[in-house]
């Protein structure tokens, strides 16, 4: 057993290799900006500089609304993994595919579609005109940076969850049953703790990427609302400060650490299983 | 509560497809313009053809994504498989590296990774595009299938190997399948994000190549192409064609073992 | 039960993946390409993209030889760091003014030979010399390829007033009616003509009664957007638009109750021209595709198909009576007394800038 774990462990080392080189090797460079001046002097100004009114008052907007658009994922992708994992069909495997799919349009184009849809003589505002109900203002709102969220990370709350729950062993269930379960019960006891880690996963690829996002709120929040994504895009791109926008970067590092916090609390039995 | 249940997934379904139905309409508008339509037309089509910097940017774009998805699958799985002898807290911090990527900004990754190749002089080009797509696809792959680790029955694979299995035959018998729809949404996913994929895939480019995303980003200014919302289309219609074709086939296959059975 | 659905997924992913595969690998043969040596005789060019003929680049190699490898940005800011980082990768680039005057002041550029231009010095209009002067002093490093202003589009059926001045912009009878340009300078830019300062001012005082009147402003305005005024108002979205004037005359060709005014206040006149990057490898092709982009038939031909104004006299006198009246296109410069074009600043100024502006987003 010995020799086949060590063979098992040196499966990794490609993949640590390629971290060290493209993920911590870069993450170093952007510490070195992050923690020097323009001409190379250490300082704290650039990290500090979440302080700055504009710039806390970004992070806390992409912290409220990436939150919100996680939450809306998970309440929408939960049930309609529940509906397609549990029913049993294995055409239900496909069904998910097809929620995937949307995702190979590129991404400008379906943003701007959806700015066809939400508009004030967008499909939405239209249809209610038709109706005779008051038009909605469902566009260059946070509303709109939400949905513009959901719609585009929905895809990967919905793919492990669906992995864990269709993973779940039927017995196991009929098993909870049999010992007097009802349907609650079994859901909470047996179900939602199974597919923890497909929706642990889930919310890490959700919360993440929304955390950092700056087209959305361009393009379906009208412009008018600061994300943190934007000013470090902004810093790199328009103040070309590298330094500063480094530094706020290293900012957001917080998040990765709670991350792994979380995942060391809810891995206490993962002790390999191989 | 079955009507419900058909409801609610018919819902998901209008609201993930309503843009792309838009686009494909858009593909046979003979105004350039969103929101205004200037009557039916193919010339979309027909003028896709002919456009040579489109079908090399798409060509550039698919090459990529599936490069990029079966070398990050290879590598993702097997960091997985080695992680699973590690004890919890060196995973927890090799899962926080691979959240790098996700986290960074695209437009660090991208300006981190072109240093790095400007750094140790490799000409940028295709090459260095699939590199920086690997690593950003990695992180997909590990948070695909890692979860299916923590569910895995490791009696069987020891059972496999006291039978008297090698260790990669009994790898690929009794874990393998296991594992196979989390590498399987890994791939799926590594595949849409280099496809998807605009500032890192700028920022690593050099001169001559383009992909379908910096295509169309650089179509912003004077308007975008109409053959871009056509070829898009034809994109999607053939994604789909394919995966019912799929689909009709695994379905025979079941109602055929099914039968047999 | 369980098995089935695994299989179900690996098939098909499987399937689904080798039907990609197959499909890019049949596009795909000789689909990367590969750099050329220094001596082969080939062009780099960095354009906006869809900004020049359709057959241009075509007719350019047909008559020179020169094999040209074409590649498009898409603005200013996202090309700066690569040719910043790589001044070799290019050789001929398209940027406009403010950026040029940045990439003199960072040495990212080399003079032109103009004696090697024969079309450019014929037939590039004195008057666009001359304004590009602001940034490029002495015309040493660029050629004027394209250029316009900026001014307020409006839809005449549903405007009644006739619009001259920047001020409707603050008129609150067009709340959620007012697209505003997102970006910096030209944000800047409106507020401070309106308030009748220079749109390169670096006098914080005068920046900070800009930005306050911009976020006086902010409520009315129904988004920030950079390449979509043109579409939300041809979809009648907006009501009023700050736009550059090419688009505006896209705008009518859709939607004739478009109307383009430059206000009373002035303006920003801005240009598009091309440089030479400091380490080209192909100094001589990079001559000979300016100068080619300066003859009278092909800069109609760009003019044409991009339909921003040229600067190019040989161009205009081939054009039409009709679209040298264009007012849109052909404004008479002369009648207005202050218009503009943006210079670069400095890092410090620039900075100040990003400052207030990142206020005004960050503002409720």
């Amino acid at each position: 057993m010995s020799k086949t774990s060590k063979h098992t462990a040196m499966l990794g080392l490609p993949y640590y290799a390629w971290a060290i080189v493209f993920i911590i090797v870069p993450l170093f460079m952007v510490v070195y900006y992050g923690l020097t001046d323009k001409t190379g002097a250490f300082t704290l100004d650039n990290v500090m500089a979440i302080a700055h009114p504009a710039h806390a008052k970004a992070l806390w907007t992409s912290l409220v609304l990436s939150l919100e658009s996680t939450a809306v994922c998970l309440l929408l992708a939960y049930p309609l993994c529940l509906v397609l994992a549990r029913s049993g069909k294995s055409s239900n495997s496909f069904l998910v595919l097809f929620l995937i799919v949307p995702m190979w349009m590129n991404f400008l184009l379906r943003t701007y579609a959806w700015q066809s849809i939400l508009e004030k003589t967008g499909i939405i505002n239209t249809a209610l005109a038709a109706l005779h109900l008051p038009p909605q203002h469902l566009i260059n709102t946070k509303g709109g940076i939400i949905l513009g969220m959901v719609y585009d990370f929905l895809p990967f709350m919905i793919l492990p969850i669906y992995n864990a729950l269709a993973k779940i062993d039927r017995n196991v269930i009929h098993a909870a049953h049999d010992l007097g379960a009802d349907d609650l019960q079994t859901f909470l006891r047996v179900i939602l703790p199974l597919s923890m880690p497909g929706v642990i996963s889930g919310i890490t690829m959700v919360f993440i990427p929304g955390m950092t996002t700056f087209v959305i709120s361009a393009l379906l929040g009208g412009g008018k609302i600061l994300l943190i994504g934007n000013v470090i895009e902004q810093e790199f791109t328009l103040a070309y400060d590298w330094n500063m926008g480094s530094g706020l970067s290293l900012v957001l590092l917080v998040f990765i650490v709670i991350n792994i916090v979380i995942q060391m609390l809810t891995d206490k039995d993962g002790e390999g299983v191989l | 509560m079955k009507a419900l249940k058909k409801f609610y997934v018919g819902l998901i379904f209008v609201f993930m497809y309503s843009p792309i139905v838009l686009l494909f309409i858009q593909s046979f508008n003979r105004s350039k313009s969103r929101g205004h339509w200037g009557g039916f037309t193919l010339q979309w089509y027909a003028q896709l053809l002919d456009d040579e910097s489109i079908l090399e940017a798409l060509r550039n774009s698919i090459l990529l994504a599936v490069l990029s998805a079966a070398i990050a699958v290879v590598l993702g799985t097997a960091a997985c498989v080695a992680m699973q002898k590690m004890r919890a807290k060196s995973r927890a911090v090799v899962m926080g590296v691979t959240n790098v990527p996700m986290l960074n900004a695209d437009i660090v990754t991208g300006v981190a990774l072109m240093l790095l190749f400007l750094t140790i002089k490799i000409e940028r080009g295709f090459w260095t595009v699939l590199l920086a797509h690997i690593t950003f696809n990695i992180p997909y792959v590990i948070l695909n299938v890692m979860p299916r680790f923590r569910e895995l029955n490791p009696h069987i694979y020891e059972a496999a190997l006291d039978l008297g299995a090698t260790p990669v035959y009994a790898f690929f018998k009794t874990v393998l399948p296991e594992i196979m729809p989390g590498v399987g949404s890994g791939a799926l996913m590594a595949f849409t994000m280099s496809l998807d994929d605009f500032i890192i895939t700028h920022f690593t480019t050099g001169s001559g190549t383009q992909t379908l995303s910096t295509k169309i980003y650089s179509e912003v200014k004077m308007g975008i192409k109409p053959e871009i919302y056509a070829l898009s289309s034809v994109i999607f219609v053939t994604v789909l064609v394919l995966l019912i074709l799929v689909n009709r086939v695994q379905y025979r296959l079941d109602r055929q073992r099914l039968e047999a059975e | 039960m369980k098995y089935r659905n695994i299989m179900t997924i690996r098939k098909l992913t499987s399937l689904a993946l080798t039907g990609v595969l197959l499909t890019g690998s049949a596009l795909t043969l000789g689909g990367c390409s590969q750099k050329s040596d220094d001596n082969a005789n080939v062009l780099y060019v960095y354009n906006w993209g869809e900004y020049i003929g359709e057959d241009v680049v075509e007719k350019f190699e047909e008559e020179t030889g020169i094999t040209v490898i074409y590649d498009e940005f898409e603005t200013n800011e996202v090309m700066f760091p690569k040719i910043d980082a790589d001044p070799s990768e290019y050789d001929v680039i398209c940027p406009s003014d403010y950026m040029i005057a940045k990439m003199i002041e960072n040495d990212l550029l080399r003079p032109l030979d103009w004696d090697k231009m024969p079309n450019a010095t014929a037939y590039t209009g004195k008057t666009y010399l001359e304004q590009a002067e602001s940034f490029d002093p002495g015309n040493v490093y660029s050629v004027p390829y394209t250029w316009g202003t900026v001014g307020i589009l409006y839809n005449t059926e549903e405007v009644d007033e006739e619009i001259d001045s920047w001020s409707v912009l603050w008129d609150e009878k067009y709340y959620d009616e007012i697209l505003m340009q997102d970006s910096v300078r030209d944000i800047f830019a409106v507020a401070l003509k309106y308030l009748g300062y220079s749109l390169n001012t670096t006098d914080l005082a005068e920046l900070e009664e800009a930005r306050d009147l911009l976020i006086r402003q902010k409520p009315l305005v129904q988004a920030y957007v950079v390449d979509e005024v043109r579409d939300k108002m041809i979809a009648g979205e907006a009501k009023i638009g700050v736009i550059y004037s090419g688009e505006a005359e896209y705008t009518r060709e859709e939607n004739e109750a478009m109307a383009y005014v430059i206000p009373k206040e002035g303006t920003n006149v801005w240009i598009d021209a091309w440089v030479i990057t400091r380490d080209t490898h192909h100094y001589e092709n990079a001559l000979k595709w300016i100068d080619f982009m300066c003859r009278p038939d092909i800069a109609l031909e760009n003019f044409e198909y991009i339909y921003y104004s040229t600067p190019n006299i040989g161009a205009m006198e081939l054009m039409d009576e009709e679209e040298l009246e264009n007012e849109t296109l052909f404004p008479d410069l002369d009648n207005y007394d202050n218009l503009e074009a943006f210079d670069y600043l400095g890092e410090e100024a620039e900075a100040m800038y990003f400052e207030l502006w990142k206020e005004l987003k960050s503002a409720d």
